[in-house]
Order: C-alpha cells, then structure tokens, then sequence
C-alpha cells in the first residue's frame, strides 16, 4: 500500500482481488505475435528497395536500359512455381502437427525444404548463365542485389526449416499443443514467398 | 487512490528467496530488464561523453576563422562522428535504457516479452560504437552523418565502411529493442490496466517502437545499397555510373526524420510523468497526450522530404511535405499546453527532475518554433545548411532529448539505485547546463541567418566573435557534466536511502522496492485508479475524476 494519498486499502481489495493472475503460471505465448511484428520489420526493407527500384525505373527514360539482354522467363517461372507450391507443402506440416502427426511433419518439411533447395540452385544456375554482370547498368545491379537479397532470406527460411526438422526427431519435442517451432518456420516461408511474387512481377513481368 | 498489491497468489515465488543481484552481473549477458537498461544507460553517457569531447575539439577549431587546432579532415571525421555518435549511441540506446526500466515495472510485468532478445539487442550496441568511435585511429568517415553520395564514396572505403557497418547493428539492435517494446506493451500488462490507462511513458513508447519497426529497415535497404556502391563497385546512388542520389536522400530521411522522434516521444513520455509528480496534480489531458503521441508517429512518416526542399525536389511535392510538417506541429502543441495546464496551480517542487523538466519545455519549445519556420519552403531555401539548422536541431535533440534524460535519470534514479541524488548538485547541474545550452546554440541563429555554412571548419571572419561566444557556451556545457558525474557516482554508493516511494508517485514502479527485486513485484499489482490522481480523494462509483487542479474544485481536500 505505497504510493496512495488516501487510504482505501479494503475498497481496492474487494473490487479487484479476483482479476489477479500470477504471471509465471500461466504465462501467454506471445513468441507468435513477436514473429509476425518481426515479419512486418522485415518487410520494411523489401518495401524500400521496392521503392528504390520504382524511383529508378521511374526516373530512367528507358527500362530495362538499352542493351540490357533479353531475360530468359522459362527457369524463373518454374523456380516461382517450385517456391509458390512450397508453401502449400509447409502448411499441410502445420496441419500434421496439429493432428499430433510428428512424422507427417516430418514428411512435409522435408518436401518443403527439397523444393527451397530446388528454387536456390535454380537462382544460381540462373545467375551463371545471365548475359549480364552485377555492374554492367543500374538494371543488373538492381536485379543482382533484390533477387540476391530475397534469395539470403530463402537460404535462412532453409536453415529454419532444417532446424525445425532436426529437434523434430527429439521425442516429443514437438505435438499438437506445443508446435512454436513449426509455426515459425511457416510464417517465414510464407513471407519469403510473398516477397517472391513481388520481386518476380517487378522483375521479370513488368 | 491508485493502485494497491493484493497477496492472493503465495506461490512459486515465496518458497525460496530470489537471488542477489551482484554488481559484476552488469558485465555480463543478464536478460533482467533493469540490468539491461543501466547498461544502456552507462553505455550510451560514455559514448556521450565521447561525442561531447568531439564538439568541445570541433568549437575549439571554430573560436578562429582559421584552421589551427585541428586539420580540415580531422574537422570533418570530428564533424561525422560527433552526429552519428550522439544519435545512434547516445540518446537513441538511452531512450532504449529508460524504456527497459519502465516498461515493465510500469505494466506490472516481471520482465520483457524476450528477455534474451532483449540482452542481444544491447550487446550490439558496444561493439558498433567502440568501431565507430575507434575509426578515427584508422581512417574516420567524414561524409556527415547523412552520409550523402556521391561524397561518402569518394572520402575513403575504410571509414565509409566501418560507418555502414556500424549503423547496421546498432539499426538491428534497435530493431529488436522495438520489437521487445511493442509486444511486451500490447501483451503483458497486468489484467486491469487497459490501453487507456497505461502510464504516458508507456504511451510514448508504443509510438517510438511503431516508428523504430517501420522507419530502421528502410534505412537498413539504404545502407546496403550504399555499401554495394562502396565496396562492390555498383552504381545505385553515384549519378557517375547511372545511379540517382536522390533516392538514398529519400530512404535515408524516411528513417531520419522518424528518428527524430524516436529520440524525442521516449523523453515526451518521460515528462509526462515527472511534471504530475512533482507539481501535485493530475495530468492535463491524459488521452490528447496519449493520441498525440501516436498522431506525431504517424505525420512523422510523411514529412522526410522537408530535408530536401534544395535536392530538386519538383514544387508540388515540396508544398506537400510543407503543409504536413507544419501540421505535425499541432499534436506536439497539444502535448505543450497539456504540460502547461498540468503545471497550472500544482504544488510545483523545484528539484532537479523537475528544473531540467521545466527546461525541457522552454528550450524544446524554442525548437519547436525554428521547426516550423525551416519548415516554410522560401525560408528554408534561405537557411539550408547554414547553422540556423544547427541552432534548430540542437534546440531539439539537446533542449529536448538531453533535457529529458537528464530530468528521467534524476527523476528515477532513487529506484534505479535505491538512493537519492544531492539536490544542490542537481540545481548547480542544472543551471550550468541550461546557460551552457543557450550561449552555444542561441548565436546559432543568428550566423545561419547571416549566412554562415555548416559543416565546414573554415568560416569568414566576420563572424569571428558570435562562434568565440559558442565555443564558451560550448565549454560550460563540457563543464556542467562534471557535478552530475559526480552526483551520479558518489550518490549510487553513498546517497540518502530512497525507499520505495521518495516521490510519493502513483504508477505501479513505486510500488516496487528500490531498486526492484529481481522479479520486479513480490506479488503484482492491481490498478484500482489512474496512475496521475495526485490530490484526488478516492470517489464513489460512477463518479468523475475532476480534471484540473485540486485547489480549484470544491470542498476537496489536497493530500500530501
Ligand atoms: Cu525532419
């Protein structure tokens, strides 16, 4: 009772004692919302060199520059395929877990992180046999860098997933109530591919 | 009445007793938000102290038009660091500090929503700053600290780097902190405080946090591209191969102006609970200082260009960022004259927390008015980069952020610590400071207006004898920190006991003992009444708090 200038000890007592809750008990799971205020940070970044692009394609009088080489659109579209369809995968994982299925988890983060391996070799095929060089105009640059930087984030999704897979194999690390991990990992996914489609409209469509 | 403890859970925590708190646990990798926040705090008064020296070297090479203290490029590494350092070290991490401590306790939380992302995000404060501040043994940046290109890529690779580099991390570092902020505000307060009855601090810092979250990773995208252009050779900024420096301008201020207030909302929140306490009163206008505060976060989004009236910016979009940041004017307005009407009667004790309050509005608010003037297009044409700009955005970031920190530490350091401060140290602090602060960026004014260019260690003679009176003002200013080191030290060990409650305070952190045991409450609190009922007698239901001064209502007695 510190700190009042009137005492009215018992008035507080009786109107509130029943609303106290002892934190350590029952101690609420904000690890989800703290991923997705995360997600909404990372996204910031994309957004601005989203921006950055625009302003530089905007301000160009022609874009791609002239004697930038054609783009090829086949590999891409398979790779954006592979990673769009990735994240339907991962959510029948999320769907498994929720069902207690740990080897159904099992089964579709490994299909999941075979399709992520699929989409980064196909970048880095894509990246040796490009006709154009990190510097050869502000398009490439731009291209490198967005493409380079949206494919880190893929490689980290990777790392996540592989991880998630790993501590799945620990008995009962993972079950219907207590699946954090998995969540994670699927919400990353799901905004690494979401960056995906922007980047291949930017990119590659427009 | 405010808020009591209620002992209903004797649990978990009364088997055994909680562990001491031991001072080496200041050095290590603690996930206890107290600890963490004097770590904050320390860190970043050294790397103030740090910065501090810099611009005493920088107005010692002004007290002449020429160059005799120090070389040209030594002006500008000095110029540099002094700016990065004070913003992303200093008062950015102390606000940081302040909002670790409150936070918390303010709510009624144990701790942090991540405790360990919590400690990770101060450790990376050390080493971006002690590579920053350690660059000027090597090869210091000294393209400003907007670091415009093309010039930061032509002033040598090593700075710019170690530059990119360290406000990389010390851009992360805040990133999570925000993170940590927002959750821990939006999701752990003690059941019976709603949104609209959290503390103003509180307040404050789910604005920051919002800002921190969605204006660091734009400036984060900008950096790297700088560092393609630096290092990989690329050429998105240097118009020499094709690139557009406008668009770094544009990512740079969308931070930077955001970051503004990043370092100011945290200190308008601390205000806000400093000037009930120690006037005796309620708050003014809870919710207009509450909203505001979020209205600022959001008009602070879309005012960066201000920056750039002279980049070529086309007329229309000039008008535009013109009209928004005078509008930003008006929920920073409603905060003053809420303070004001708080002040407005109260039993006003005049110690050091509140002097360096007070002082926080008149010289902030002087701020405040050359802000709207730069911000007037033809008027800013006039003064830009010239050392009205300076005189304005010291008004702001010393007048305010500094001020507020200042009043912040002396207001709760008895619980940090557990002791009081030496009130005649405190005043002579004070003084000191606010003299200092005027006689060095007050003449400010006056050169820019006369024309006198920033950012440039050579000036015309002509304006010899107004920078002799800065370069005073800026001596004093170097010397007033002395009593409040001294304060600050000899009071941690040997001070008054404080107790719990010195201030006699109603928000839940002096519930707590000073300093606050580990878990911070031995039960948690329970918020029965508003956190700013000063002299308000305990009403029945249905009745309304009275909204101004006690002395001015009928038949209420005032209590304490
Ligand atoms: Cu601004």
């Amino acid at each position: 009772m510190q700190g009042s200038t009137v005492d009215s000890t018992k008035t507080a007592l009786n109107y509130h004692a029943e609303m106290t809750v002892d934190h350590h008990e029952e101690h609420p799971d904000h690890r989800i919302f703290g991923v997705i205020v995360f997600l909404l940070a990372e996204s910031m970044i994309f957004l601005g060199l989203f921006s950055a692009y625009l302003t530089f394609r905007a301000v160009y009088p022609e874009w791609p520059p002239a004697g930038t080489p054609e783009r090829e659109l086949l590999l891409p579209g398979i790779n954006t395929i592979i990673l769009i369809s990735s994240s339907f995968v991962i959510h029948q994982a999320d769907t498994a877990i929720k069902k207690n299925d740990v080897k159904g988890l099992q089964t579709w983060f490994v299909a999941t992180a075979i399709m992520g391996i699929v989409f980064l070799a196909g970048q880095l095929y894509e990246y040796h046999h490009l006709e154009f060089g990190l510097k050869t105009n502000l398009y490439a640059s731009t291209f490198y860098v967005l493409t380079g930087f949206h494919g880190l984030h893929v490689f980290f999704g990777l790392v996540l997933i592989l991880a998630v897979l790993w501590r799945s194999f620990k008995p009962k690390h993972y079950s219907n109530e207590e699946h954090f991990g998995v969540e994670a990992a699927e919400l990353y996914w799901h905004f690494v591919d979401v960056v995906w489609i922007i980047l291949f409209i930017l990119l590659y469509l427009l | 009445m405010t808020q009591t403890e209620v002992q209903p859970t004797v649990s978990a925590h009364a088997h055994h007793a909680p562990p001491e708190r031991k001072w080496w646990h200041y050095f290590t990798f603690n996930t206890d938000h107290k600890v963490i926040a004097i770590q904050y705090l320390v860190t970043s008064f050294i790397f103030y102290l740090i910065g501090g020296v810099m611009a005493s070297a920088m107005r010692t090479e002004l007290a002449t038009p020429n160059s005799d203290f120090v070389s040209p490029e030594t002006y500008n590494n000095l110029l540099t660091l002094h700016g990065t350092i004070m913003i992303f070290l200093w008062i950015i991490p102390a606000g940081a500090g302040l909002a670790n401590f409150l936070i918390p306790l303010m709510i009624g939380a144990r701790d942090m929503a991540f405790p360990k992302m919590n400690a990770l995000a101060f450790w990376m404060i050390p080493p971006a700053g002690i590579m920053l501040a350690l660059s000027l043994l090597v090869d210091a940046p000294q393209a400003g600290w907007t670091s415009y290109p093309p010039l930061s890529l032509m002033t040598g690779k090593v700075g710019e780097g170690i530059w990119i580099f360290s406000l990389l991390i010390s851009g992360t570092s805040s990133i999570l902190g925000a993170l940590n902020f927002l959750v821990t505000l939006l999701k752990m307060r003690v059941p019976s405080m709603g949104l609209n009855s959290m503390p103003l601090f509180c307040w404050s810092m789910l604005a920051t946090s919002a800002l921190v979250l969605i204006g660091t990773p734009v400036l984060a995208g900008a950096l790297i591209l700088l560092a393609f252009d630096l290092l990989a050779g690329t050429a998105f900024f240097n118009p020499s191969g094709g690139g557009d420096p406008i668009v770094y301008q544009h990512m740079f201020w969308f931070y930077s102006h955001p970051a503004v207030y990043i370092m100011v909302l945290p200190l308008f929140g601390a205000i806000s609970e400093i000037l009930p306490v120690h006037a005796r009163k309620p708050i003014f206008g809870y919710r207009a200082i509450a909203y505001s505060s979020l209205a600022i976060a959001f008009l602070g989004l879309i005012v960066w260009a201000h920056h750039m009236f002279t980049s070529g910016t086309p007329a229309w979009l000039r008008m535009f960022f013109m009209i928004t940041t005078m509008v930003i004017a008006v929920p920073t307005g409603i905060k003053v004259f809420s303070w004001l009407g708080t002040l407005w009667g109260g039993k006003i004790a005049l110690n050091s927390a509140m002097l360096f309050a007070v002082g926080f509005i008149a010289v902030f608010v002087i701020g405040g008015i050359s802000g709207v003037m730069v911000a007037a297009v033809p008027f800013d044409i006039h003064v830009h980069d010239t050392y009205f700009i300076v005189a304005h955005l010291h008004y702001v970031l010393f007048g305010g952020s500094v001020f507020g920190i200042y009043a912040a530490l002396y207001h709760w350091f008895p619980k940090m610590t557990g002791r009081m401060m030496n009130e005649p140290l405190g005043i002579t602090h004070f003084i000191l400071t606010f003299i200092g602060m005027n006689l060095t960026f007050m003449p400010m004014h006056v050169l820019g207006l006369q024309g006198m260019n920033r950012r440039v260690a050579l000036y015309d003679p002509q304006f010899t004898t107004l920078n002799q009176v800065c370069t005073v003002g800026a001596y004093l200013l170097a010397i007033s920190t002395v009593p409040f080191l001294f304060n600050a030290i000899w009071s941690w060990s040997k001070g008054r006991k404080a107790g719990d409650n010195p201030w006699k305070a109603l928000t839940f952190e002096w519930l707590t003992t000073s300093p606050p045991a580990i878990e911070n409450f031995e039960v948690l609190p329970v918020l029965t009444w508003g956190p700013y009922d000063y002299g308000v007698e305990h009403l029945s239901e249905g009745e309304e708090p009275p909204l101004t001064s006690p002395e001015l209502q009928p038949n209420t007695s005032v209590a304490s």
